[in-house]
C-alpha cells in the first residue's frame, strides 16, 4: 500500500510569543511536528505494519524542515520528501501549499493520504481536503479510528463531539484528530536508521510549477498579539467575601449574569 | 463595488444555528449594499428559509434531497456548486463549525478561491473588508485580505454580533432541484453525545469543570450553576480523558470553541490547548486552588480556593440576587 503523510513543521504554541517587524519572531523559538500531524504519521505506520507497504512523508518549507522529516523517519516512516520554496516564494497560502502538494502527488500510485486535522501555528486546516479534491479522491476529517480490510474503509469521525461510523473506500484522505492513537516516540535504533533513509529534496521547477501557478489567493497584511488584558483581579478575603464580591462584581461590573 | 454573497445556513435538530445568523452579518457586511442570498441544504428545509430573510438575508434558494439528509462532502458540495453555477456571487460565508470547516476547502478547491477561515472580526466594508482571525493556538491574530477574485470566508460562531430579527422583512424563497449522485461515503451510523439544552458552542454562559472536578458526580455543583445561569456545561480534555464526563463537552483546540459572555473554569489548570478554545470569552472567571495556575494568565476574576467551597457558595449567592 502506498501511504502519504502530509506533514508541517510548526512553532510550539505553548512558547510565549512575541511579534516582531509584523511577523511573529523565531528567535530562540522550539519547532515541533504539528501535533495533529503526528497522529497522522503514528496512524500510517500502523496502517502499513498490518498491511505492508510504504509510509513516505512530505512538508513544505525550507532547509530547517528537514529536522521534522528525520523525526518521522525516526518513528518509522520509509520515505521522505522535502519540497523547497524559500528561494521561490515570499508569500504562500492555502492554495499555494495545496497546489504544490497536489502536483507531486498527482502521477503518483496512491491509496491512503494523512493529514493532520488542523495546523496549530495557521489554524485553517484546509490543506488536507484541498489536496483530496486536486487529486479527484474522497477524504473525511477529523477521524478517531481507521479501520481497512482491502480496499474498505471504515472510520470513526468526531463531528463537535457526536461520533459518526462512515464507510468508504481507497483511495483516500483522512485528517487526524486527537484520540486516533498515541504517537510513539522516535527509539534510538530507529534515530540511527532514519539518517540513511532516503530524504528527497525538490523545488518548484522540479514538479513544473511557475510561481504564477501557485501564487497566494490572500494575504497576510499584519499580525499582532492581542491587545494586554488588564491583570485580572485576584480576590481576597475569606472565601465567603470573595463569593460575595465575586457575583457583584458579575452583576455590576461586567454585567454577564 | 457592492458584491453579491451567498451564505450557506446551517441546521441542527430541525432549527437553524445561530452561526447562521452571523454569518449573514458578515454577509451583509462584505457585500457593501449588495444582494445577500442565503442558501439552505437538507433533506427538509424549506420551512426555515424564512427565518434567514427575518435576520436579513434578501432572499433564499433550498435545495431539498433524500442524500442531503446527513451531511457528506460529496453531496453538500454538489447541492452547494449548482446553487453557485446559478448565482454566480462574488463572495461565500460559511459558519466554522465541523460542517463549515469540512465542505469550504472542498469549494475552495473545486473554485480555485482562496479561503479566509475562522473569522472573529471583519473591519471595513464591500471591498476594503479586512478579516480577522487568532493564529498560534489564539495567541496571536492576523489581518487577512483577499487579493482579487471569489472572496470566501468561514465565521467563527459567537462573534460577529447577528442583525436584529424583523419578522416584517420578506423576500423570494425558490427551490433548486439538484441530482446529488455518485456518493463516495456512506454514514452507517451517528452517536448524538451533545447534550440537550443549550448548544455549547453558542452559550452566553459556560461552566467548565477540570481535572480538579475529581470525579462524575464532582460536575453535578458546576452543572447546577450551569443551569441556574441559563449555560451550558464544558471541561477540559483532562477531566474527559479522566472519564467525568465526555469528550462531546471539551472545549479547546481539539475539542470546541466558545466565546460565551462569561465563562467559568473550575480546576482548569490553562493549557494552550484549552485556552485556543475558550481565551476569547468575554470575561473569564478561574477557581483553582493553585495560585500559580496559568489560567489565572487570562481570568478578569480569580478565585484562589476549593472548587467543592466556592461553587456552591456562588450558587446560594446568585440564587439570592435572583430572588431579590
Ligand atoms: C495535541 C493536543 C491537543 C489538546 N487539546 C486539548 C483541548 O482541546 N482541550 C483541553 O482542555 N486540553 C487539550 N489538551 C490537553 C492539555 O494539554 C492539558 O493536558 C489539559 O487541558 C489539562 O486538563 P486540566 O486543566 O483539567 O488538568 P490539570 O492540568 O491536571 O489541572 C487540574 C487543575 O485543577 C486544580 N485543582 C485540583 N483540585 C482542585 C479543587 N478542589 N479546587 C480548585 N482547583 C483544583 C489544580 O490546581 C490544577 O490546576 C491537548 C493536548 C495535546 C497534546
Amino acid at each position: 500500500m502506498n501511504i502519504y503523510v502530509l506533514v508541517k513543521r510548526t512553532f510550539d504554541t505553548e512558547e510565549k510569543i512575541t511579534v516582531s517587524n509584523g511577523k511573529i519572531s523565531e528567535d530562540g523559538a522550539e519547532f515541533i511536528i504539528n501535533p495533529y500531524d503526528e497522529y497522522a504519521i503514528e496512524e500510517a505506520i500502523q496502517v502499513r505494519d498490518a498491511n505492508d507497504g510504504e509510509v513516505t512523508v512530505i512538508t513544505i518549507g525550507g532547509e530547517d524542515a528537514e529536522k521534522q522529516l528525520r523525526t518521522a523517519l525516526a518513528m518509522g516512516a520509509d520515505k521522505a520528501v522535502l519540497i523547497d520554496t524559500e528561494d521561490d516564494l515570499d508569500e504562500m497560502d492555502e492554495f499555494t501549499s495545496a497546489k504544490i502538494i497536489a502536483e507531486y502527488l498527482k502521477d503518483k500510485e496512491v491509496d491512503l493520504i494523512l493529514a493532520g486535522n488542523v495546523a496549530i501555528d495557521g489554524g485553517s486546516g484546509q490543506v488536507g481536503p484541498r489536496v483530496a479534491e486536486l487529486l479527484g479522491i474522497n477524504y473525511v476529517t477529523t477521524i478517531t479510528n481507521l479501520e481497512i480490510s482491502g480496499t474498505s474503509v471504515k472510520i470513526i469521525r468526531d463531528v463537535e463531539g457526536d461520533s459518526e461510523t462512515i464507510e468508504t473506500s481507497l483511495p483516500l484522505l483522512v485528517t487526524a484528530q486527537q484520540g486516533l492513537n498515541e504517537p510513539r516516540y522516535p527509539s534510538l535504533p530507529g534515530i540511527m536508521k532514519a539518517k540513511k533513509k532516503p530524504l528527497e529534496k525538490l523545488e518548484l521547477d522540479d514538479l513544473d510549477l511557475e510561481e504564477d501557478d501557485v501564487e497566494a489567493k490572500t494575504q497576510t497584511i499584519e499580525i499582532y498579539l492581542p491587545p494586554q488584558k488588564a491583570a485580572g483581579r485576584i480576590l481576597e478575603g475569606d472565601i465567603a467575601n470573595q463569593v460575595n464580591e465575586l457575583v457583584n462584581l458579575l452583576k455590576n461590573e461586567a454585567k454577564v449574569i | 463595488m457592492s458584491k453579491k454573497v451567498v451564505v450557506l445556513g446551517e441546521a441542527r435538530e430541525g432549527a437553524l444555528r445561530n452561526v447562521s445568523f452571523e454569518a449573514i452579518a458578515a454577509a451583509k457586511k462584505i457585500s457593501g449594499g449588495g444582494e445577500v442570498v442565503g442558501v439552505l441544504l437538507g433533506d427538509a428545509v424549506q420551512s426555515l428559509a424564512e427565518e434567514m430573510i427575518h435576520y436579513g438575508a434578501d432572499r433564499v434558494v433550498t435545495v431539498e434531497h433524500p442524500h442531503l439528509k446527513l451531511y457528506t462532502s460529496d453531496a453538500f458540495s454538489q447541492a452547494f456548486m449548482a446553487v453557485y453555477e446559478q448565482e454566480k456571487p462574488e463572495a461565500i460565508v460559511f459558519g466554522h463549525t465541523a460542517l463549515g470547516k469540512d465542505l469550504s476547502p472542498k469549494i475552495a478547491s473545486k473554485l480555485a478561491s482562496g479561503l479566509i477561515s475562522d473569522v472573529t472580526a471583519i473591519e471595513g466594508e464591500g471591498d476594503a473588508a479586512v478579516f480577522i482571525r487568532p493564529i498560534f493556538s489564539g495567541k496571536a491574530f492576523e489581518k487577512v485580505k483577499n487579493k482579487d477574485g471569489l472572496l470566501f470566508i468561514t465565521v467563527r460562531p459567537n462573534n460577529i454580533a447577528p442583525l436584529e430579527h424583523d419578522a416584517g422583512r420578506t423576500g423570494e424563497v425558490a427551490a433548486l432541484s439538484v441530482d446529488v449522485t455518485n456518493l463516495r461515503t456512506i454514514i452507517s451510523e451517528v452517536i448524538r453525545k451533545s447534550t440537550e439544552g443549550v448548544d455549547l458552542s453558542e452559550a452566553k454562559v459556560v461552566v467548565a469543570g477540570g481535572r480538579g472536578v475529581k470525579s462524575a458526580e464532582g460536575f453535578e455543583p458546576l452543572q447546577e450553576l450551569a443551569t441556574l445561569l441559563g449555560g451550558a456545561i464544558g471541561a477540559s480534555r483532562g477531566a474527559c480523558d479522566a472519564d467525568y464526563c465526555d469528550y462531546s463537552l471539551q472545549i479547546g483546540q481539539t475539542g470546541k470553541v466558545v466565546t460565551p459572555d462569561l465563562y467559568i473554569a473550575a480546576g482548569i489548570s490553562g493549557a494552550i490547548q484549552h485556552m485556543a478554545g475558550m481565551s476569547n470569552s468575554k470575561v473569564i472567571v478561574a477557581i483553582n486552588k493553585d495560585s500559580e495556575a496559568n489560567i489565572f494568565k487570562v481570568a478578569d476574576y480569580g478565585i484562589v480556593g476549593d472548587l467543592f467551597e466556592v461553587i456552591p457558595m456562588m450558587i446560594e449567592e446568585i440564587k439570592k440576587i435572583k430572588t431579590n
